[in-house]
């Protein structure tokens, strides 16, 4: 007997494979119907009405809405779905300001590229009144309600994976837009963490990074008067490469560096370097606090947006946050600090981080990161906005040579590399702190298990008679829910790593935009690849080893915390009590 | 606890601090506060652990509900089916007029009124409809929605001095 779970699609047989809907055994059968409100890592919405078919006994129906039943029998272009489609994008586009040629997500814009599909030359229906704000007070995001279609994607992703819900469908109708909380303008939302994931599901140019600082980057590096340091974190060498056609994931460290050189910068780091840094402070914390038992779980602090979140919604939790600044908030000071004694001014430095991450733009202006007036780090440019640098300069990126990164803040340590896929940060400070526990059994532990592509990691060590707990979450509502656990005593840990962005930085808002886990795998993988090149463990940064002997003093001393630790703030709302 | 946000944790109470009851919890914080301060919204979505956009979301679809504070007299005017053939547009332009209401606004600068149309207020055998502080006033016309009006403001003069 046949098997015979199976769709017809288009006179095709289509087996049913667990898919979800429909539109799921659609697109296996490889017809790739554009949707906008439809998206893999999000609940079904059914609102944008492009993945309409034509089911028989059952009518037309949104395709992501139906489950795949054996014996259906679907027409996806019939001429009255070829109608409604049209209908659909049409209205669509005269719902708002799409005038690509002036749009900087023309490109990678799924509405424009489905017009271009569909050919659509002229739009029937006479558009509404639009609203034409742009909003970019905010630091890290900037929102334009003129090319919103309000597919919720934003609304669903800040609800459902980051558990905030700091934006929110307002107002009817034709006034209908998304916004947050009593209407504000993102820079004065009292919920929103900056951690861009909004973006980077968002189909068309309505929600972006902020991307005003590349002028003044452009700028820095044209003053004669400024030198500019620049660098780049590990998550941007491998999402780069596949804006200028490279393969996703590819690590391309190098042509990157040629890259920078060739744009104008007069010194070209590595963050890894930074991260290195970061570890050794952080786990040197870590173990003064494991052995007298206090704060325990120690939560890690280098993901921005998670810091933000801890401030503003959980601050009990405050006490448990490691005081190690982020990798980008150690480069900066420790850059300058370095061209201070080198004999140069410490203004006439210009520090420029490339980082996957818009809530590093908002990281970067808090104010304890800044010394008389001048901050640790200048600006905070994305991948996606170092693309962008490099192609209005004219760069062949793909065909540039490989060159190194500039000492003494170019040496790293693979330790440092994987601080750019969840787990890597955790991986890279148990790597330090096992080997301070018990230099002979380090080397055995294997992480293979925080290094699965779950949001939800944990681990058990043991050295000697020691045991430590560690958990690896990504995603801030999997965050949330750790912490509620251990507030009930549910659960209990030594160590905590949380990255805002599921997956970890790979998959940052600052990065090309993708959909689904095998781009952050990929990502990932490049990342795990350049470490398997490199020594293993922090400690083994003879840069950052000599910059103690140098500038810092005793790891965990004075100096040290005077420039890589910082301080962290209650702003937790409570309006009545 | 400061004693504004009393009134609102006694609703929450009575509504035993559920989510599900947002709209009624609405309909009552309304009652208590005459419209939906910011504030106020705030603290019910802290209490009821849900996000503030998502209280301000269902606040600004219902026409229902105000967001800004409303005049001391409200004036209703209904624009349903029956009122509207009746000739209730002619009747609101006139309010409106009268009011010195720009688009958008339904509250006059001075706060001493508020503009509300109406779909139907069941007496649509009156039409047009308007209502001045709960009177009910049948078969409108532009003339006599302006002479109620002048009767008000008359009223608050003679009250006020």
């Amino acid at each position: 007997m046949e098997n015979e779970n199976f769709v017809t699609i288009e006179g095709k047989r289509v087996a049913i494979e667990g898919e979800r809907n429909l539109l799921e055994l659609i697109r296996k059968a490889n017809f790739n119907i554009v949707t906008f409100c439809y998206h893999p890592e999000l609940a079904v919405y059914g609102a944008c009405r492009l993945c309409l078919v034509e089911v028989e006994g059952m009518g037309i129906v949104a395709s992501c809405t139906v489950a795949p039943r054996p014996g259906m029998k679907v027409r996806v272009n019939s001429d009255e779905i070829r109608k409604l489609r049209r209908i659909n994008l049409e209205l669509l586009l005269s719902s708002g300001n799409h005038n690509c040629t002036l749009c900087s997500k023309s490109g990678n814009c799924k509405l424009q590229k489905l017009a271009k599909d569909m050919d659509v030359t002229e739009i029937r229906f006479k558009s509404k009144k639009l609203d034409s704000h742009k909003d970019a007070t905010s630091a890290a995001l900037v929102r334009d309600h003129s090319k919103c279609i309000l597919c919720g994607n934003c609304v669903r992703i800040c609800n459902e994976v980051q558990g905030i819900g700091a934006i929110d469908f307002a107002f009817r109708g034709f006034r209908a837009k998304i916004a947050t909380a009593f209407n504000k303008e993102l820079g004065e939302s009292h919920e929103c963490v900056s951690c861009g994931q909004c973006a980077r599901v968002c189909p068309t140019g309505a929600l972006m990074p902020n991307s005003s600082e590349i002028e003044e980057v452009f700028k820095a590096i044209n003053n004669p008067k400024k030198k500019v340091a620049v660098h780049i974190a590990p998550a941007v060498r491998v999402g780069l490469g596949e804006i200028f056609g490279l393969p996703q994931g590819k690590n391309i460290d190098g042509k990157i560096a040629a890259a920078l050189r060739m744009l104008g910068f007069d010194y070209v780091y590595d963050t890894a370097f930074a991260a290195d840094l970061t570890i050794v402070e952080e786990a040197t914390e870590f173990l003064e606090r494991f052995k007298k038992g206090v704060n325990l779980p120690q939560l890690t602090s280098c993901c921005p947006a998670w810091v933000n979140y801890v401030e503003k919604f959980t601050p009990e939790f405050i006490p448990n946050l490691s005081t190690a600044r982020s990798p980008m908030q150690m480069m900066g000071p420790v850059i300058k600090a370095d061209y201070v004694e080198r004999g140069g001014k410490r203004e006439d430095l210009v520090v420029v981080a490339v980082m996957p991450c818009s809530a590093k733009k908002s990281e970067c202006k808090r104010e304890e990161f800044y010394v008389d007036g001048n901050p640790d780090t200048d600006y905070v440019v994305t991948t996606v906005g170092l693309a962008r640098m490099i192609k209005e300069a004219g760069i062949d990126l793909a065909n540039l040579e490989n060159e190194w990164f500039d000492m003494p803040f170019g040496t790293k340590t693979g330790a440092g590399v994987i601080f750019g896929a969840s787990g890597g940060v955790m991986e890279a400070a148990l790597r330090y702190a096992l080997a301070e526990l018990d230099p002979e059994g380090a080397r055995s532990v294997k992480f293979t298990s925080l290094r699965e592509n779950s949001t939800f990691k944990e681990k058990e060590i043991t050295v000697g008679d020691i045991k430590i707990r560690v958990a690896v979450v990504s995603g801030l509502k999997n965050a949330r829910k750790l912490l509620d656990d251990i507030k009930a005593g549910k659960n209990k840990y030594d160590f905590i790593e949380v990255m805002s962005c599921q997956g970890g930085c790979v998959a940052g808002a600052g990065q090309p935009q993708f959909e689904g886990w095998s781009a952050r795998k990929k990502r990932a993988e490049g990342l795990y690849q350049e470490d398997t090149e490199l020594a293993y463990k922090s400690q083994d940064n003879s840069g950052v080893m000599a910059l103690y002997g140098r500038v810092l003093d005793k790891i965990g001393g004075k100096k040290a915390h005077q420039l890589l630790h910082t301080h962290y703030t209650d702003r937790k709302d409570r309006t009545g009590k | 606890m400061n004693d504004r946000f009393k009134p609102a944790m006694q609703i929450l109470k009575d509504h035993g601090y559920d989510s599900a009851k947002l709209i009624p919890i609405l309909q009552k914080v309304q009652d208590a506060y005459t419209y939906l301060p910011e504030d106020i919204m705030r603290f019910i979505a802290n209490e009821l652990e849900i996000s503030p956009a998502k209280v301000f979301g269902v606040a600004t679809f219902f026409a229902h509900f105000a967001t800004s504070p409303k005049g001391k007299h409200i004036i209703k005017v209904c624009n349903g089916t029956a009122c509207h053939v009746k000739g209730s547009a002619a009747v609101i332009n006139t309010v409106r007029e009268k009011l010195k209401l720009k688009d958008g606004q339904d509250t006059t600068e001075d706060a001493m009124f508020t503009l509300e149309c109406v779909s139907c207020l069941g007496a649509c055998g009156l039409a047009p409809v308007m209502v001045v502080d709960d009177v009910v006033h049948g078969q409108i016309t532009p003339a006599k929605a302006a002479e109620y009006i002048d009767e008000v403001v008359k009223a608050e003069a003679a009250h006020g001095n």
